[in-house]
């Protein structure tokens, strides 16, 4: 019967296929294990492997966050553990500088990258981008594919670079007791030091930084590959009907992340080849001349000219719109969360639209507020400022239209609404002192100090964990068929809602008094007694420890998220097709959804993503593949035929 | 499924018309069409419509053309990295290198293999199949004669005593060819892959031809695109400043 396919996977199709006498699937359900589950060219499966990934990086991202607490906290403090991991990074289980800086780097590293990037887009974009527009697959199958193993590499070179070789070029050797500590270059690897520190023989600036630089190019090109898929699937994959005003919201933060990620990424891929090649091959794109080795000698005479503000540049071009790339998803997903469950249309669906667009748009304006400090010329900062300002139009857009959304709403307050009502919160909390730290005047004075890792931590860390949080809540029934449990769900949010304005809260403060960010400790043994080096910071000792304590305790908490999340997988109530009541594509079909979506059928789409509470409608939400009754009388999937909705109600034209 | 709709408002599937031969359905542009409308008269009817097999002529265009918007940011990126590193005071380390002579020539052979791979999309419609198979024969001997001139004009550099570590123009030069060559191979794979169908057609009827055209099309915008680009590239390299 069917053909082979040419130009994607060769894989013959079944009878699956005439069974429905429908038209022919692009691919057949797998039968092998390793086909479905590994190698699988289904984007379910890649979106899971996606959040699988993304669930194992950011334990080891939290983990590293409570160990940078605890030496930030109680500095001579040993721990065995440690010690039998990195002999070299923690001597005697007390944690060295250099391994603080190490943990600094990987934990930025790993969350910005393989958390907030991953989980959002290439995990929920991936199950739901196709369901949502009535796509069976993206475009590109195999490309999927592709870029989800890429993105295993890439991760797999990361978790090397802590572990591999030596202090020089690209020592593989592997010593098992793991002696060194991984790259010390923060995870915006400034040059110089990510660019020579390896002739300085600086711990963790050899291999591991030229790990560390070839696993960010390997993810820069698994991000293409995923953001061209993206975009081509929803611009040409769309179920009749289903046109750019009435899809999800969901759907048009994937669409914009992904037009960032596809304009960000080749920058910071030119500026990783450049930075290895000074590494590695003597050339000086980023490494000034007259720099001397460690010992004084004109060890490094071999570089001239080089400029690192221009690492910087190219750094911050990708850098900010990949923050925006981080926490465009979780916009999304809480606009459709918050109507779904306020039982409200998404208030000014089409300004949201818009404002997501804006804030794509500026976001590749304003890279130089990165920079004030590096010499930038008051002119250029002055107009980076005002750009930069102007993003929180769109942001307040936004949020007043979150609000707009829940006023008046009968409130369900499942736990994904929890978590989306949360990211509201987290989101104005955070992007508040954006303002602040967007005018040079204060950002000179502010810079480097910890109100930065207070704000983005809160605006683009925190709130994208809640956004995906949110996501996981509200899609797990329809992924795995089984419910989460609501009880634990809410018992995690209290907590962990609590626990990180705890936790970055006062670090606003710390950064007010003048706490410098990125040091691995504050205090040194003087005669037998610990005493502050910075007297201007003995202030901060009780808000140092409490913020060490609740991070500690928010992150035991989370405990309850990957137990719930696990257990519900196997143990979990068996989920309805349509759960929480919601009106899109994704809770038209069956649940788990089957191979090709939508079981052979292709839905029609007559109305708009959110039209919950229609005057008239025998329920308080309308599926978007119900028909008008002056529609074509086509009845496709889902919710069966609801008649007498009228005129009018047709969405958000 | 009954789509009796007209195409929303499609750019997207330019090539669609093509397909109406064994398409009872009217494609409309892509799917869902570009436009925000809803396709059917009062906005009620559902709007694109389309063939559900995973694969629509539009899809391979608009991957090119997305892909081609990210190689454009990349070799934007190092160009002003180029513009700014030779912008920089201090040291005079700066050595403008001289032409090596094999750029000329490879430059003479890639825009010679614009024209001959559109020659053979021209073939394609006219539906000579030999002449056709010829012109993307051409065309891949010019890509490989391409590749050829530009390692030899890398031999020349290094007779010269240039490498890549030698100053910050022979650096830009190393790189920024080799990046487009890398990046031309690509387009070599490709058209080898299109010689190898335009022999042996994977699907007869009028959906293989039509699935043939659209592949040839891309590699063919893909192939002008790394002509362009090394054009862009050679005045960059040797006429700015």
């Amino acid at each position: 019967m069917a053909e082979v396919e040419t130009l994607g996977h060769e894989e013959t199709h079944d009878e699956h296929d005439e069974a429905h006498g429908g038209p022919i699937h692009h691919h057949g359900p797998p039968t092998g294990f390793i086909r479905k589950y590994i190698f699988s060219i289904d984007h379910k499966v890649i979106g899971i492997q996606y959040l699988l990934l993304a669930l194992f990086s950011v334990f080891i991202g939290l983990v590293m966050s409570v160990l940078m607490r605890i030496k930030l906290t109680w500095p001579g403090t040993s721990i065995t553990l440690l010690e039998t991991l990195f002999p070299q990074g923690a001597p005697g289980g007390v944690m060295t500088p250099e391994f603080y800086l190490s943990l600094v780097t990987m934990h930025g590293t790993i969350m910005v990258f393989f958390v907030l990037t991953t989980a959002p887009q290439g995990g929920f974009g991936n199950y739901f981008l196709p369901i949502q527009i009535g796509a069976e697959d993206m475009a590109f199958p195999v490309l999927n594919m592709l870029s989800f193993w890429v993105t295993f590499v890439g991760l797999v070179v990361l978790v090397l670079a802590i572990f591999a070789g030596g202090n020089q070029g690209w020592d593989l050797t592997p010593n098992l007791g793991f002696p060194v500590v991984g790259p010390t270059g923060g995870w915006t690897g400034y040059p110089t030091l990510s660019a020579i520190g390896d002739k300085l023989n600086v711990p963790g600036q050899g291999t591991g930084m030229n790990l560390w630089i070839t696993s960010i190019a390997i993810f820069c090109i698994a991000s293409l590959l995923g953001a061209l898929n993206f975009i081509t699937t929803l611009l040409n994959m769309r179920a009749p009907g289903m046109s750019l005003m009435r899809m999800p919201l969901t759907c048009w933060a994937w669409f914009t992340t992904a037009i960032l990620a596809l304009l960000s990424f080749p920058v910071l891929l030119a500026a990783g080849v450049l930075l290895l090649l000074d590494r590695n091959a003597g050339t000086s794109f980023f490494v000034p001349g007259g720099l001397s080795g460690g010992s004084g000698t004109e060890l490094l005479k071999n570089y001239d000219g080089g400029s690192p503000i221009l690492w910087q540049h190219l750094f911050w071009f990708f850098g900010h719109p990949e923050v925006y790339i981080a926490i465009l998803p979780g916009m999304g997903a809480t606009s459709h969360i918050l109507s779904t469950f306020a039982r409200k249309p998404v208030f000014g669906y089409r300004a949201m639209v818009f404002a997501l667009f804006a804030i794509g748009l500026l976001g590749f304006f304003v890279w130089g507020h990165h920079m004030f400090l590096s010499g930038m010329s008051p002119y250029t900062g002055m107009a980076f400022s005002v750009l930069t300002l102007s993003i929180g139009v769109p942001s307040a857009i936004k949020t007043f239209n979150w609000l707009g959304t829940l006023w008046g709403g009968r409130i369900r307050f499942t736990t994904p609404m929890l978590f989306a009502v949360g990211f509201v919160s987290l989101f104005v909390a955070g992007g508040i002192t954006g303002l602040i730290l967007g005018q040079t005047s204060l950002d000179l004075a502010m810079h480097d100090t910890y109100i930065v890792p207070a704000h983005f931590h809160l605006v683009m860390g925190v709130a994208a964990i809640f956004g995906m949080f949110a996501g996981v809540y509200f899609w797990f029934p329809k992924m795995f068929g089984r419910m989460m449990s609501e009880t634990l769900g809410k018992i995690h949010f209290w907590p962990t809602m609590i626990g990180v304005y705890a936790i970055f809260i006062p670090m606003h403060a710390m950064g007010i008094v003048g706490m410098p960010r990125r040091y691995s400790q504050f205090t040194e043994i003087v005669n037998g007694k610990e005493e502050h080096i910075y007297k201007f910071l003995t202030s901060t000792d009780p808000l140092v420890i409490f913020v060490t304590i609740s991070a500690i305790v928010t992150a035991i908490v989370q405990v309850l998220f990957f137990f719930n999340f696990f257990w519900s997988i196997f143990k979990g109530k068996k989920a309805s097709d349509n759960p929480w009541e919601a009106t899109t594509l994704e809770w038209v079909t069956a649940t788990p959804p089957p191979h090709d979506n939508f079981g052979g059928k292709i839905p029609t789409v007559y109305r708009g993503a959110y039209e919950f509470s229609v005057p008239g409608a025998p329920d308080d939400y309308v599926m978007q593949t119900t028909p008008d009754e002056t529609g074509p009388n086509v009845v496709t999937a889902g919710h069966g035929t609801i008649k007498g909705n009228g005129d009018g109600h047709n969405g958000h034209k | 499924m009954d789509t009796t709709v007209t195409s929303s408002s499609g750019t997207v599937g330019r090539a669609d018309k093509t397909l109406d031969a064994f398409n009872a359905r009217p494609l409309g542009g892509g799917r869902g069409g570009l436009g925000d409308g809803p396709g059917g008269p009062n906005g009620k009817g559902p709007g694109g419509g389309g063939q559900r097999d995973g694969w629509t002529p539009g899809s391979y265009r608009i991957g090119v053309l997305v892909g081609l918007a990210s190689i454009t940011m990349m070799f934007s990126a190092l160009a002003s990295a180029y513009i700014v590193r030779s912008g920089l005071p201090g040291p005079n380390d700066w050595q403008q290198t001289t032409i090596p002579s094999f750029l000329w020539v490879s430059t003479a052979v890639i825009v010679a293999s614009s024209f001959t791979v559109a020659f053979a999309l021209k073939s394609l419609k006219g539906k000579n199949d030999a002449a056709f198979r010829r012109w993307l024969g051409a065309t891949l001997v010019l890509g490989l004669a391409f590749i050829s001139s530009q390692l030899l004009a890398w031999k020349q550099l290094v007779a010269q005593g240039l490498y890549l570590a030698s100053n910050p123009h022979s650096s830009f030069l190393y790189v920024l060819t080799g990046l487009h060559g890398i990046h031309l191979l690509g387009g070599i794979g490709g058209l080898s892959y299109l010689i190898f169908r335009a022999w042996r057609r994977a699907e007869v009827g009028a959906r293989g031809e039509a699935k043939l055209k659209a592949f040839a099309d891309v590699v063919a915008i893909y192939w002008h695109f790394m002509d362009g680009l090394w054009v862009f590239l050679f005045l960059l390299l040797f006429l700015w400043r």
